[in-house]
């Protein structure tokens, strides 16, 4: 068999943050309760009309342009007209004959090599709702339906699961740096529909493409892939190419294969039109450049800085791109004037421990930057050890006070007369226990130096009045 | 006293001559009276509660709901069987705002099953009957509110439009029928049928009370993006009659006899009788100009109409399922359950336009049909706006005479060769054009009705030739009167 060469396309579905769902009132938020973020119109009751969430246009415009995506003159939605139990109105509102952004493309380093990810297009769709299973029956939650969902459709343009897996998590860290989306497959806000072949690698024919439908992590993503390319090898080794077949395909989680569930002849015609109750509206370049103006650096771009303003390695700075939490808050660190290596190893250090250990992110920690400086600026000027950096750190975290006042009082007495004079009037005042130690009752020692620090509100350098009370007691 | 307008019955009610639960007795006990007669209602709502007079020209007034807008705790059927027992949770945004113009309801009217037809012949509760002789046909879809309006129940009710639905009806029953423009009315909680066409409006006996009850149900609708800010119209305030030096035109091609050489007694009675109709607005000096359109491009309305309709609604009924609302069908999986729902809730002739519709959308015939009708649409409406920049409104007449038996009357989608007669009125739902029909003859002892039709957001000019006509003639205020 000649050298075989991997095709695949990739159709992510990622579902958008907003306050409301894309076309009705109803609450767009992950909870639990089921059937509760609900308005009329997600339950298709007659007489109820979309309108348009303008929050949801802007953002599925941020993520057109940032994909330097072509953006079209006008908005507006078409219908997909299909009967399923998840879809009350009998119709998704998507976008079919101008998506919000065609012939885009995507920048991922991939196992030491860049590769640029053609984006075919990108649109704005409403969820469906949810469905539960059961042996003897189906549960319906409409709390998705109605959520606005980005579907981002690829170019066949990916050679292997690495790429693919490398495409899906630079987009996730994209909806994350615009805030577009939370991104998290764990709560389902991503799906992907994976699209495989194989072909000769020196031909140009591809070869015939099958789909697998609603993959939903990143890692089924790879296992598809992975045995969908085994299954048509093995078949094609063994000349049986033809039984290869335009299907659609679901992954199997438990048994890590891919299982039929429909041919091409089968396919729907979703009978697109224009959804006659959404206005088309133009959008003006005005428009387009006021959202140009809100797209930040994105993950590669900041990654690139990292490595060549602040000399990070390329390792360090994938580290702290991977999250735009943490890149945020590495940078405002820069900002507030903390040295690259130590705002470096705290955050990757000390702070991600923290934040594991107490299962919380690094919105809700409570040393933001300027405080972190507190402490680093101690280390720096010798106030404190950095055995004393780390008290500080947790005394600050279980008090919720700023470090600043663990480090003054934190500020030792180290100055040999002043710590004679507290030790001298202690002893004077204690004479019953300084016979008591020179007849052998010497563990009294720690009894002292435990005076002294109650003295000193715990201030006394400990080394130094341990030599002072030596001295002096045995003397 | 509910045969009286609007105006009179509220200065009755401030002069403390009659009170709102007269009214509203003497409308319930006409409305059983009628649906003995007639058939007209789905509901009558014999708890409705006396609401206080106020400033408001509707309040303490009875009036009626055709059945396919959203009341709240009222049943809401369309006519269908698929919600023979819907009541829903809200009311729509155009009931909505009568309530709170203190306008109380009385019942809900049958009407064609979801507005998809124009007969009075396919609601699930039994053939509706014309008033004015209960052999014919009321013509449709708002049927039942076009007979009550009639018959004298109360001054007015509300009908939707799709293609005719107010208009016709209003002309077989000798009352006035207004469309407004498309979006003036939010169309939150009407039942939809064709999305881009429909547009709710009223049923009055005159032009003066549909410009009253235009104005408390029109504004913007945060809850339908179609609709538009019209607080600056004030239809009521703005009719004066005046209408000289107002130019309309007609369709040569539509109203010229010669067209129709099989032409009946009564049709030429009722072209003849429009042609008077026309001499009366001249001697008000208004200048009326016959206009030539392509036949082609006239030829072409109805089967248009046909295909953007079938096509809109077979999508917009996808959510006649059963299993959110409607009664539950049978089957041991949820595709034979909604199937079971859709097969036993529809009548034939609806689930004849799904099955046009559904094949004007294929994938195959899309281009063909779908996007031909769109073209074929845009190039009529074109046509009309650019008339609209010469002439201030279109005039012509409606349907072929009165109504027809219905005996005679089969609600199947065909076209003879007076179609163009029958159809001309969708054109006013292809340009969302406002639209009006007022009574303008009796023939053979049944009413006629004239249509007036002018360019978008131009309702105040429509209203006002129609107003200025209707007082030149002694079809305002008519009534059916009970032998």
């Amino acid at each position: 068999m000649n050298k075989q060469k991997v095709v695949i396309g990739l159709e992510m579905h990622c579902e958008m943050t907003s306050n409301s769902k894309v076309f009705s009132s109803a609450r767009n938020s992950y909870n639990e309760l089921a059937n509760d973020n609900v308005a009329p119109l997600d339950m298709a009751f007659p007489g109820t009309l979309p309108t348009l969430n303008k929050e949801c246009v802007r953002k599925a415009i941020l993520i057109s342009l940032a994909l330097k995506c072509q953006v079209p003159k006008y908005f507006y939605f078409d219908r997909k007209n299909y009967y399923y139990p998840d879809l009350p109105k009998g119709y998704q509102i998507t976008q079919m004959h101008d998506p919000i952004g065609v012939n885009g493309y995507v920048i991922i380093d991939t196992n030491g090599y860049e590769k640029k990810v053609l984006i075919h297009d990108i649109h704005l769709e409403e969820d469906s709702a949810s469905l539960d299973h059961y042996s003897d029956a189906s549960l319906i939650d409409y709390n998705r339906c109605g959520v606005p969902l980005l579907e981002l459709v690829t170019e066949p343009c990916l050679n292997s699961a690495d790429e693919a897996v490398a495409f899906l998590e630079e987009m996730r860290r994209i909806y994350q740096y615009l805030d577009v989306s939370e991104a998290d497959t764990k709560k389902g806000q991503i799906r992907c529909d994976v699209n495989v072949s194989i072909m000769d690698e020196d031909s140009h024919t591809l070869g015939t493409k099958v789909e697998i439908k609603n993959v939903n992590s990143f890692a089924n993503v790879r296992e598809a892939i992975n045995y969908e390319i085994k299954r048509q090898m093995e078949l094609k080794e063994n000349g049986r190419y033809n039984e290869v077949e335009q299907e659609t395909r679901r992954f199997d989680e438990e048994s890590g294969t891919t299982i039929r569930m429909r041919g091409k002849v089968d396919a729907i015609d979703y009978k697109y039109f224009v959804e006659p109750n959404l206005p088309k509206y133009k959008i003006t370049d005005e428009y387009l450049n006021s959202i140009k103006k809100d797209i930040p650096l994105l993950p590669r771009d900041r990654k690139l800085k990292y490595i060549n303003d602040y000399n990070l390695t390329n390792q360090e700075a994938s580290l702290i791109i991977k999250d735009k939490e943490y890149a945020d808050y590495f940078e405002e660190c820069i900002n507030t004037g903390i040295d690259v290596k130590s705002a470096y190893n705290w955050l990757i250090g000390n702070i991600t421990f923290y934040l594991k250990d107490n299962d919380i992110t690094l919105k809700e920690f409570f040393i933001i930057p300027t405080y972190l400086k507190q402490i680093i600026d101690a280390i720096n000027n010798n106030t404190i050890s950095s055995k004393q950096a780390k008290e500080i750190f947790n005394e600050s975290l279980s008090t919720n006070k700023e470090p600043k006042f663990f480090i003054s009082n934190n500020t030792q007495v180290s100055n040999k007369d002043e710590l004679e004079t507290i030790i001298d009037n202690i002893l004077s005042n204690n004479p019953k226990q300084i016979e008591d130690y020179k007849n052998g009752k010497t563990n009294l020692f720690d009894y002292f130096v435990g005076q002294v620090m109650k003295e000193t509100k715990g201030k006394a350098n400990p080394v130094m009045t341990k030599e002072i009370l030596k001295d002096k007691l045995d003397c | 006293m509910t045969e009286l307008g609007i105006v009179k019955l509220h200065e009755m009610l401030i002069n403390k001559e009659i009170t709102s639960e007269d009214l509203i007795k003497e409308s319930l006990i006409k409305s059983h009276k009628l649906k003995e007669k007639c058939n007209a209602f789905v509901t009558i709502m014999d708890d409705a509660k006396s609401t206080p007079v106020t400033d408001n020209l509707l309040s303490g007034i009875p009036y009626g709901i055709k059945d396919n807008y959203s009341t709240k705790d009222i049943l809401s059927t369309a006519s269908s069987n698929t919600l023979k027992d819907y009541v829903p949770f809200f009311d729509a945004t155009a009931v909505a705002n009568l309530k709170a113009a203190g306008a109380v309801p009385v019942n809900k009217t049958a009407m064609d099953e979801f507005g998809m037809g124009g007969t009075g012949t396919t609601a699930h509760t039994g053939i509706i009957r014309n008033p004015w002789d209960i052999q014919r046909s009321c013509a449709g879809s708002s049927s039942g509110s076009a007979a009550a309006v009639a018959a004298g129940v109360y001054p007015y009710a509300l009908g939707s439009d799709t293609g005719d639905s107010i208009r016709k009806p209003a002309a077989f029953c000798g009352i006035v029928g207004f469309k407004p423009t498309y979006g003036m009315i939010s169309r939150y909680g009407l039942f939809a049928f064709a999305s881009s066409l429909d547009t709710c409006g009223v049923l009055t006996r005159s032009v003066e009370d549909a410009a009253i009850v235009v104005d408390a149900m029109k504004g913007l609708d945060k809850n339908d993006a179609t609709s538009w800010d019209s607080s600056n119209m004030h239809l009521y305030e703005s009719l004066n009659g005046d209408v000289s030096g107002k130019k309309l035109f007609y369709i040569k091609e539509i109203v010229d006899i010669e067209n129709y050489p099989h032409a009946t007694d009564e049709l030429k009675q009722h072209l003849e009788n429009f042609h008077k109709s026309l001499d009366i607005l001249s001697s008000l000096g208004v200048e009326i100009t016959a206009v030539s359109i392509d036949k082609e491009l006239l030829k072409v309305i109805p089967s248009v109409y046909v295909c953007l309709s079938c096509a809109e609604a077979t999508s917009n009924l996808s959510n006649m399922t059963g299993i959110i609302f409607g009664p539950r069908g049978k089957g041991d999986n949820v595709f034979a359950m909604m199937k079971d729902h859709r097969t036993k809730g529809f009548s034939p002739l609806i689930k004849r336009r799904f099955v046009i519709g559904s094949y004007i959308l294929q994938k195959e015939n899309q281009e063909r049909y779908f996007v031909g009708a769109q073209k074929a649409r845009r190039l009529i409406v074109d046509k009309m706006k650019e008339l609209f920049n010469t002439y201030d409104a279109l005039i012509l007449p409606v349907s072929t005479g009165p109504a027809p038996y219905l005996d005679n009357s089969k609600d199947e989608l065909n076209s003879d060769d007076t179609a163009l007669l029958e159809e001309h009125l969708q054109i006013g739902n292809f340009g969302g054009f406002p639209s009006i029909t007022i009574p303008n003859g009796i023939i053979n002892n049944l009413p006629v009705g004239i249509n007036i039709t002018g360019n978008v957001y131009d309702d105040i000019n429509v209203l006002n030739i129609a107003y200025a006509l209707e007082a030149k003639m002694n079809y305002k205020d008519m009534v059916v009167k009970d032998e």
